[in-house]
Protein backbone atom coordinates (compact mmCIF):
# COMPACT_ATOMS: atom_id res chain seq x y z
CA UNK A 1 0.00 0.00 0.00
CA UNK A 2 2.45 2.59 0.98
CA UNK A 3 4.58 1.18 -1.94
CA UNK A 4 1.88 2.32 -4.18
CA UNK A 5 1.59 5.45 -2.51
CA UNK A 6 4.80 6.71 -3.41
CA UNK A 7 4.51 5.46 -6.52
CA UNK A 8 1.76 7.34 -6.96
CA UNK A 9 3.53 10.37 -5.65
CA UNK A 10 6.66 10.15 -7.89
CA UNK A 11 4.33 9.59 -11.41
CA UNK A 12 2.52 13.06 -10.23
CA UNK A 13 5.37 14.79 -9.92
CA UNK A 14 7.41 13.88 -12.90
CA UNK A 15 3.64 14.00 -14.66
CA UNK A 16 3.57 17.79 -13.42
CA UNK A 17 7.16 18.77 -13.89
CA UNK A 18 6.49 17.47 -17.61
CA UNK A 19 3.56 19.29 -18.08
CA UNK A 20 5.51 22.58 -16.59
CA UNK A 21 8.09 22.01 -19.27
CA UNK A 22 6.11 21.23 -21.91
CA UNK A 23 4.63 24.43 -21.96
CA UNK A 24 7.31 26.36 -21.52
CA UNK A 25 8.84 24.83 -24.40
CA UNK A 26 5.85 26.11 -26.61
CA UNK A 27 6.46 29.78 -24.53
CA UNK A 28 8.50 32.77 -26.35
CA UNK A 29 11.84 33.11 -25.70
CA UNK A 30 11.62 37.18 -26.00
CA UNK A 31 9.94 38.91 -23.29
CA UNK A 32 7.27 41.32 -23.86
CA UNK A 33 5.15 43.24 -20.75
CA UNK A 34 1.80 43.83 -22.02
CA UNK A 35 0.55 47.69 -21.65
CA UNK A 36 -1.78 47.40 -19.09
CA UNK A 37 -4.21 50.19 -19.99
CA UNK A 38 -2.84 53.90 -20.80
CA UNK A 39 0.52 55.01 -20.33
CA UNK A 40 1.49 58.86 -20.14
CA UNK A 41 4.24 59.83 -22.44
CA UNK A 42 7.17 61.05 -20.97
CA UNK A 43 8.31 64.33 -19.87
CA UNK A 44 11.38 65.03 -22.27
CA UNK A 45 13.36 67.64 -23.99
CA UNK A 46 15.15 66.42 -26.50
CA UNK A 47 17.39 68.08 -30.06
CA UNK A 48 15.91 68.07 -33.59
CA UNK A 49 17.05 66.08 -36.56
CA UNK A 50 18.20 68.70 -38.36
CA UNK A 51 18.38 71.83 -35.89
CA UNK A 52 19.98 72.41 -33.03
CA UNK A 53 16.80 73.35 -31.58
CA UNK A 54 15.46 71.43 -28.32
CA UNK A 55 11.58 70.39 -28.71
CA UNK A 56 9.89 69.63 -25.51
CA UNK A 57 6.96 66.71 -25.17
CA UNK A 58 4.67 68.62 -24.68
CA UNK A 59 5.60 70.79 -27.93
CA UNK A 60 5.85 67.76 -30.14
CA UNK A 61 2.68 66.14 -29.08
CA UNK A 62 0.62 69.55 -29.04
CA UNK A 63 -2.02 68.71 -31.87
CA UNK A 64 -5.11 66.90 -31.09
CA UNK A 65 -4.57 64.03 -33.24
CA UNK A 66 -2.90 60.11 -33.21
CA UNK A 67 1.03 59.60 -33.04
CA UNK A 68 2.85 57.25 -33.91
CA UNK A 69 6.30 57.21 -32.50
CA UNK A 70 8.92 55.19 -34.30
CA UNK A 71 12.69 54.26 -33.08
CA UNK A 72 15.29 53.88 -35.52
CA UNK A 73 18.78 54.23 -36.36
CA UNK A 74 20.48 53.57 -39.88
CA UNK A 75 22.76 50.65 -39.03
CA UNK A 76 19.79 48.60 -37.90
CA UNK A 77 18.70 45.98 -40.83
CA UNK A 78 14.81 45.72 -40.06
CA UNK A 79 14.19 49.51 -40.07
CA UNK A 80 14.86 49.35 -43.64
CA UNK A 81 12.13 46.94 -44.29
CA UNK A 82 10.04 48.87 -42.34
CA UNK A 83 10.92 51.92 -43.85
CA UNK A 84 8.32 51.86 -46.82
CA UNK A 85 5.19 50.55 -44.87
CA UNK A 86 5.87 53.83 -42.68
CA UNK A 87 6.34 55.88 -45.48
CA UNK A 88 2.95 54.72 -46.29
CA UNK A 89 1.21 55.71 -43.63
CA UNK A 90 3.10 58.94 -43.30
CA UNK A 91 0.31 59.67 -46.05
CA UNK A 92 -2.65 59.67 -44.06
CA UNK A 93 -3.49 62.78 -42.80
CA UNK A 94 -4.96 61.74 -39.35
CA UNK A 95 -1.76 60.82 -37.59
CA UNK A 96 1.38 62.05 -37.65
CA UNK A 97 4.75 60.56 -37.37
CA UNK A 98 7.39 61.41 -34.70
CA UNK A 99 10.68 59.73 -35.16
CA UNK A 100 13.40 59.06 -33.23
CA UNK A 101 16.65 58.56 -33.88
CA UNK A 102 18.63 55.82 -31.95
CA UNK A 103 22.04 56.00 -30.86
CA UNK A 104 23.49 56.84 -34.63
CA UNK A 105 25.89 58.44 -36.61
CA UNK A 106 23.77 61.85 -37.54
CA UNK A 107 25.46 61.77 -41.34
CA UNK A 108 24.61 58.01 -41.88
CA UNK A 109 20.87 58.97 -40.36
CA UNK A 110 20.59 61.79 -42.80
CA UNK A 111 21.79 59.62 -45.73
CA UNK A 112 19.63 56.97 -44.75
CA UNK A 113 16.37 59.47 -44.63
CA UNK A 114 17.70 61.11 -47.97
CA UNK A 115 18.05 57.72 -49.57
CA UNK A 116 14.87 55.95 -48.30
CA UNK A 117 12.12 59.08 -47.59
CA UNK A 118 11.14 60.98 -44.74
CA UNK A 119 8.19 59.47 -43.03
CA UNK A 120 8.42 61.47 -40.24
CA UNK A 121 7.25 65.01 -39.43
CA UNK A 122 9.81 65.46 -36.25
CA UNK A 123 12.78 63.90 -36.11
CA UNK A 124 14.39 63.77 -32.80
CA UNK A 125 18.04 62.16 -31.66
CA UNK A 126 18.72 59.96 -28.95
CA UNK A 127 22.33 60.07 -28.84
CA UNK A 128 22.95 57.84 -25.28
CA UNK A 129 19.18 56.06 -25.91
CA UNK A 130 18.07 57.46 -22.42
CA UNK A 131 15.16 59.29 -24.24
CA UNK A 132 13.99 55.59 -25.63
CA UNK A 133 14.02 54.27 -22.03
CA UNK A 134 11.84 57.00 -20.98
CA UNK A 135 9.40 55.43 -23.85
CA UNK A 136 9.52 52.09 -22.72
CA UNK A 137 11.59 51.17 -25.60
CA UNK A 138 14.31 47.56 -25.70
CA UNK A 139 16.03 49.00 -29.08
CA UNK A 140 15.33 49.42 -32.54
CA UNK A 141 12.82 49.49 -34.15
CA UNK A 142 9.83 49.67 -31.54
CA UNK A 143 6.77 51.63 -32.39
CA UNK A 144 4.53 53.58 -29.72
CA UNK A 145 0.84 54.51 -30.60
CA UNK A 146 -0.23 57.50 -28.62
CA UNK A 147 -3.97 58.71 -28.85
CA UNK A 148 -5.67 61.65 -28.67
CA UNK A 149 -5.39 62.00 -24.93
CA UNK A 150 -1.45 62.35 -24.84
CA UNK A 151 -1.49 58.40 -24.04
CA UNK A 152 0.63 55.22 -25.28
CA UNK A 153 -1.98 53.03 -26.16
CA UNK A 154 0.03 50.17 -28.08
CA UNK A 155 3.86 49.36 -28.73
CA UNK A 156 5.31 46.93 -31.15
CA UNK A 157 8.39 45.40 -30.56
CA UNK A 158 10.37 45.01 -33.71
CA UNK A 159 9.80 45.58 -37.40
CA UNK A 160 5.92 46.72 -38.33
CA UNK A 161 4.34 44.95 -41.24
CA UNK A 162 1.96 44.75 -43.40
CA UNK A 163 -0.50 42.98 -40.53
CA UNK A 164 0.36 45.63 -37.89
CA UNK A 165 -0.07 48.37 -40.55
CA UNK A 166 -3.79 47.23 -40.83
CA UNK A 167 -4.30 47.22 -36.90
CA UNK A 168 -2.66 50.79 -36.42
CA UNK A 169 -4.79 51.73 -38.99
CA UNK A 170 -7.58 50.49 -37.63
CA UNK A 171 -6.85 51.77 -33.99
CA UNK A 172 -6.70 55.44 -35.93
CA UNK A 173 -9.20 55.32 -37.55
CA UNK B 1 48.06 83.21 8.36
CA UNK B 2 45.50 81.66 10.58
CA UNK B 3 42.92 82.17 8.70
CA UNK B 4 44.40 80.67 5.35
CA UNK B 5 45.31 77.31 7.22
CA UNK B 6 41.83 77.19 8.54
CA UNK B 7 40.68 77.70 4.96
CA UNK B 8 42.96 75.24 3.62
CA UNK B 9 41.61 72.35 6.33
CA UNK B 10 38.06 73.72 5.66
CA UNK B 11 39.00 73.41 1.74
CA UNK B 12 40.07 69.51 2.07
CA UNK B 13 37.17 69.02 4.54
CA UNK B 14 35.01 69.63 1.46
CA UNK B 15 36.76 68.18 -1.08
CA UNK B 16 36.68 64.89 1.09
CA UNK B 17 33.07 65.24 2.21
CA UNK B 18 31.93 65.53 -1.85
CA UNK B 19 34.56 62.65 -2.26
CA UNK B 20 32.38 60.43 0.07
CA UNK B 21 29.07 61.46 -1.18
CA UNK B 22 30.51 60.44 -5.04
CA UNK B 23 31.19 57.09 -3.24
CA UNK B 24 28.31 56.53 -1.68
CA UNK B 25 25.93 57.14 -4.51
CA UNK B 26 28.51 55.22 -6.84
CA UNK B 27 27.80 52.45 -4.54
CA UNK B 28 24.12 52.84 -4.46
CA UNK B 29 24.17 53.02 -8.21
CA UNK B 30 26.02 49.16 -8.33
CA UNK B 31 23.45 48.34 -6.03
CA UNK B 32 20.58 48.97 -8.14
CA UNK B 33 22.29 48.34 -11.45
CA UNK B 34 23.06 44.92 -10.01
CA UNK B 35 19.46 44.57 -9.06
CA UNK B 36 17.95 45.25 -12.87
CA UNK B 37 17.67 42.32 -15.39
CA UNK B 38 19.35 43.44 -18.68
CA UNK B 39 16.22 42.54 -21.02
CA UNK B 40 18.08 41.85 -24.30
CA UNK B 41 21.02 40.04 -22.25
CA UNK B 42 21.32 36.10 -21.55
CA UNK B 43 21.03 36.14 -17.21
CA UNK B 44 22.68 39.10 -17.23
CA UNK B 45 22.22 41.90 -15.03
CA UNK B 46 22.75 45.59 -16.43
CA UNK B 47 25.77 46.04 -14.21
CA UNK B 48 27.15 42.98 -15.90
CA UNK B 49 26.05 43.76 -19.59
CA UNK B 50 27.81 46.18 -21.89
CA UNK B 51 24.73 46.34 -24.51
CA UNK B 52 23.24 48.94 -25.81
CA UNK B 53 19.99 48.36 -23.84
CA UNK B 54 22.03 47.83 -20.76
CA UNK B 55 24.51 51.35 -20.96
CA UNK B 56 21.43 52.98 -21.81
CA UNK B 57 19.94 52.07 -18.25
CA UNK B 58 22.86 52.68 -16.49
CA UNK B 59 22.65 56.27 -17.66
CA UNK B 60 18.99 56.62 -16.80
CA UNK B 61 19.85 55.34 -12.92
CA UNK B 62 22.91 57.78 -12.75
CA UNK B 63 20.68 60.56 -14.18
CA UNK B 64 17.85 59.84 -11.73
CA UNK B 65 20.66 59.54 -8.50
CA UNK B 66 21.45 62.94 -9.52
CA UNK B 67 18.17 64.19 -9.54
CA UNK B 68 17.58 63.46 -5.91
CA UNK B 69 15.33 59.82 -6.59
CA UNK B 70 14.78 57.38 -4.08
CA UNK B 71 15.97 53.64 -4.88
CA UNK B 72 12.56 52.53 -4.79
CA UNK B 73 11.41 55.14 -6.84
CA UNK B 74 13.78 54.07 -9.32
CA UNK B 75 12.79 50.55 -9.35
CA UNK B 76 9.20 51.79 -9.59
CA UNK B 77 10.26 54.28 -12.92
CA UNK B 78 11.79 51.43 -14.46
CA UNK B 79 8.78 48.96 -13.99
CA UNK B 80 6.17 51.04 -14.94
CA UNK B 81 8.43 50.64 -18.14
CA UNK B 82 9.07 47.18 -18.42
CA UNK B 83 7.10 45.47 -16.06
CA UNK B 84 8.28 43.44 -13.19
CA UNK B 85 10.28 41.42 -15.18
CA UNK B 86 13.22 43.81 -15.26
CA UNK B 87 13.97 43.56 -11.47
CA UNK B 88 15.78 40.60 -10.07
CA UNK B 89 14.06 40.72 -6.63
CA UNK B 90 10.30 40.51 -7.06
CA UNK B 91 8.11 42.47 -4.89
CA UNK B 92 5.52 40.56 -2.61
CA UNK B 93 2.43 40.65 -4.67
CA UNK B 94 -0.50 38.33 -5.81
CA UNK B 95 1.51 36.96 -8.99
CA UNK B 96 4.75 36.38 -7.19
CA UNK B 97 2.95 35.20 -3.64
CA UNK B 98 3.78 31.34 -4.77
CA UNK B 99 7.31 32.50 -5.21
CA UNK B 100 7.88 33.77 -2.27
CA UNK B 101 5.65 30.81 -0.07
CA UNK B 102 6.98 27.50 -1.66
CA UNK B 103 10.15 27.88 -0.97
CA UNK B 104 8.76 28.29 3.13
CA UNK B 105 6.43 25.36 2.57
CA UNK B 106 8.66 23.23 1.23
CA UNK B 107 11.76 23.92 3.94
CA UNK B 108 8.81 23.08 6.36
CA UNK B 109 7.45 20.07 4.90
CA UNK B 110 11.16 18.73 4.53
CA UNK B 111 11.77 19.89 8.15
CA UNK B 112 8.71 17.87 9.11
CA UNK B 113 9.26 14.56 7.32
CA UNK B 114 12.43 14.78 8.51
CA UNK B 115 11.52 15.42 12.14
CA UNK B 116 8.50 12.54 11.82
CA UNK B 117 11.75 9.97 10.49
CA UNK B 118 13.98 11.15 13.79
CA UNK B 119 10.68 10.56 15.84
CA UNK B 120 10.33 6.91 14.65
CA UNK B 121 13.75 6.19 15.20
CA UNK B 122 13.65 7.06 18.68
CA UNK B 123 10.78 5.17 19.57
CA UNK B 124 12.66 1.67 17.83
Amino acid sequence: MKNKFNLFIIITFISFCFVIFYKGLNNSNTYAPKINGEKNIPTFEAKGFKSNTYYSAKKIFEEDIFYIVNIWASWCVPCKIEHPLLMKLSKDQSVKLIGINYRDNLNNAKNFINEFGNPYSQILIDPDGTLSIEFGAYGVPETFIINKNKKIIRKFIGPINKKIVEEIKLIIK
Amino acid sequence: MKILKVCIVLIFCMGFNHLESGEKSNELKNKILKNIRCLICQGQSVYDSESDFASSIKLIVDKKINEGMQEELIYEFLREKYGDWIIYNPEFTKNTFILWLLPLLLFLTGGAIIYKKILKKNEK
